[in-house]
């Protein structure tokens, strides 16, 4: 038998191909008639964020920015807790990840962040592995994710979430606790990520 | 018509799961028997349908996204050769690697070299369509390489020793009595006293795939969506299987049919509101990654990128199917569909069934085949199609492409030669009033084959004893 194919070949025989399929075919225009602007604001936003969350089973808190630091205390105060190394939001006896390895993130009983952004409309938050949030792994492997989400990180559309988020980053969207629907297409919350997300939404 | 497209190059057949190895009907009459099966597909096909309607209604959008959808799939099919080189430079330049295939064939050699090279001889693997439709695992089981599968479906049928038989859960065939004793039998670790209650069989799952989480050394993945602007690779997923294995593994392999591919970022706002609500009838999935090639101190340092064809390119050749290519894979149509319902997905013989099965296999393979006419032709399924595609057109193109029985041909020769002149159709409607001295009741049960095969699963009116021409010159 010979060697594989030299590299290029396949690429070039799969782009002729496309090329041939494709000669005369023209491009459509894209419609963009579905909303991309928000048409909820303000109060009744972070209404609907805390009814989409709470209705795929995440816990929330609200409280006041002076309450925040009393507040986390008060959700961790029970747990074992790590935080990115150089995040603004803590809780005393935290252990800052400084590349702790999968076991010993999985003796740790939760994890505390904050988000990049939050849509309303899906109750969805985006992590982008900023200094409040660290590395992926922080957030996937403890059992349970506190994070915080500021008012005015929470938008009203798909949209506007993403225009929000950089793709060059790693990104994550949660839309409540892990959750599978394998078996016979009922709902359960709580599989492989964490079974618990609590979201502090601080207004 | 097909014979314009020989150069393009099928799905080949020997490799991967497009082949059904028995035709629907036969495999349709078999599942149509099992009444454990229809119990199954009927309550969770019932289920979701309302799921989804409930999240589609409540966007006033909709039908602007669906549109979006279907201009944006076709704009990328329009041009996929340059929007797959986009991609290719932007995941090059993040520090990926990109690998092109051909066909299944090639595909699997890339993904067991890339395997070996590491040394590991097992895998953790998210669920994917593309990696099911190549027959990946059982090339990677001919190399000595284990792949563990970790959608809670696909562990069930992997555990099962089974077949997929539907795109979104792939064990949608079985209830969860049926799940409990798979996994007492096949997971060693299984707690004797486990119930088959969903949240406990959920638990097992977990407890049974968290060591090899934490210590997987290779992922092998697919792509819900490529994005050529930016380099970013979409998973869409419920569990955290998928982000365990996007994150935690040192390797990255991803399989991606080259259709996925996206233009821009902007763009996936469409998908991404399109998509959940249509596959699992929720707001949104619980977790979607995305990642751009290689973040230094964060996920996998090495991420390859295999792109397929395997018989993509011949159905992009065909103007009247390369729509086939804009599915984004949620199963809606399956969902809703009345064959489906009542056959469930393995009568198909291909990972894709249903609706979107019957026009997209055939298409891939080239094979002759009955799938096109897998169908009532109701239309549920383009109502429920995220990307507007025209799957009833469809089928009725590739049943004109189908090779058809001689006795079907000669039947049709002989309407069309009667009908031919108004002498010969008189005659015609005059012997057909023989048909009255079989008919019981004003009905004719049987007929003498070949015609049987019209009565096996009909009966046909009896003839009037006058004719609508008779009829009118009495008036």
């Amino acid at each position: 038998m010979n060697a594989r194919p030299p590299a290029g070949s396949a690429r070039d025989a799969v782009l002729a191909r496309i090329r041939a399929a494709n000669s005369g075919v023209a491009a459509p225009a894209v419609p963009r008639d579905y909303r991309r602007t928000p048409t909820v604001s303000g109060e009744p936003l972070l209404e609907l964020f805390v009814d989409r969350l709470v209705d795929y089973k995440a816990t929330v808190r609200t409280c006041a920015p002076g309450d925040l630091s009393s507040t986390l205390v008060d959700i961790c105060r029970e747990w074992t807790i790590v935080v990115p190394p150089s995040s603004g939001l803590t809780v005393p006896g935290a252990v800052a990840d400084d590349g702790l390895s999968h076991t010993q993130l999985d003796e740790i009983d939760a994890v505390l962040t904050g988000c990049a952004a939050a849509c309303a409309e899906t109750g969805t938050i985006a992590l982008d592995a900023g200094p409040d949030q660290g590395r992926r792994a922080i957030t996937l492997i403890p059992d349970r994710h506190v994070c915080v989400v500021r008012a005015d990180q929470v938008v009203h559309t798909v949209p506007e979430l993403l225009a929000r988020l950089d793709p060059a980053r790693p990104l994550t969207f949660i839309s409540g606790p892990s959750a599978t629907s394998d078996i016979e297409l009922h709902r359960v919350e709580g599989v492989h990520g964490p079974r618990t997300l609590i979201v502090v939404l601080v207004a | 018509m097909t014979q314009t497209f020989l150069g393009m190059p099928h799905a080949p057949a020997g490799v991967g799961h497009l082949h059904g190895d028995r035709p629907f009907p036969a495999a349709a009459r078999d599942a149509l028997a099992d009444t454990q099966l229809r119990r199954n597909l009927g309550h969770a096909t019932a289920t979701i349908r309302a799921k989804r309607a409930a999240v589609v209604g409540e966007l006033e959008d909709w039908e602007d996204l669906r549109r979006a959808g279907e201009a944006l799939k076709a704009y990328t099919m329009a041009n996929l050769d340059e929007l797959l080189l986009q991609l290719e430079t932007a995941v090059t330049a993040r520090g990926g690697i990109v690998h092109w295939a051909r066909d299944a064939t090639e595909a699997n050699q890339i993904v067991v070299d890339l395997v070996r090279a590491t040394g590991t001889d097992e895998v953790v693997k998210v669920k994917s369509m593309a990696t099911a439709e190549i027959g990946l695992n059982e090339a990677l089981a001919d190399a000595g390489i284990a792949a563990v599968e970790t959608d809670l479906a696909e562990l069930i049928v992997q555990l099962g020793h089974d077949l997929p038989s539907h795109i979104l859960v792939p064990a949608i065939h079985r209830n969860r009595a049926e799940i409990r004793e798979i996994f007492l039998r096949e997971m060693p670790d299984a707690d004797p006293s486990l119930t088959d209650e969903p949240r406990q069989l959920a638990m097992a799952a977990r407890a049974h795939l968290r060591a090899k989480f934490l210590s997987a050394k290779v992922a092998i993945s697919g792509a819900n969506f490529g994005i050529a602007e930016t380099g970013t690779i979409t998973v869409v997923e419920s569990e955290g299987n998928g982000r365990m294995c996007l994150t935690l593994p040192d390797t990255l392999i991803t399989v991606m049919g080259i259709e996925k591919v996206v233009p821009t970022w902007t763009d996936l706002e469409v998908f991404l509101q399109l998509l959940p609500r249509s596959s699992t009838g929720e707001r949104m999935n619980p977790y979607t990654s995305t990642w751009s090639g290689v973040t230094p101190g964060d996920g996998p340092q090495t991420f390859h990128l295999v792109l397929v064809d395997n018989g993509r390119t011949a159905v992009l050749a065909d103007p009247a199917g390369r729509s086939a290519l804009h599915c984004i894979r949620c199963s809606a149509c399956l969902n809703v569909c009345p064959v489906y319902e009542r056959a469930g997905g393995h009568a198909y013989g291909s990972v894709y069934p249903g609706p979107i099965g019957a026009v997209l296999t055939p298409q891939l393979t080239g094979a002759a085949t009955s799938l096109p006419y897998a169908s009532s032709l109701c239309g549920a399924c383009f109502d429920a199609c995220p990307v507007r595609i025209d799957i009833p057109s469809m089928l009725v193109h590739l049943r004109s492409t189908q090779p058809h029985p001689v006795i079907e041909r000669a039947s049709f020769g002989a309407v069309a030669w009667t009908m031919g002149s108004a002498r010969r159709f008189r005659f015609g409607e005059q012997l057909l009033r023989l048909g009255r001295l079989i008919a019981r009741r004003g009905r004719i049960r049987r007929l003498p084959p070949p015609l049987s095969a019209w009565t096996d699963a009909r009966d046909l009116p009896a003839p009037p004893a006058q004719t609508f021409r008779d009829w009118w010159a009495a008036r």
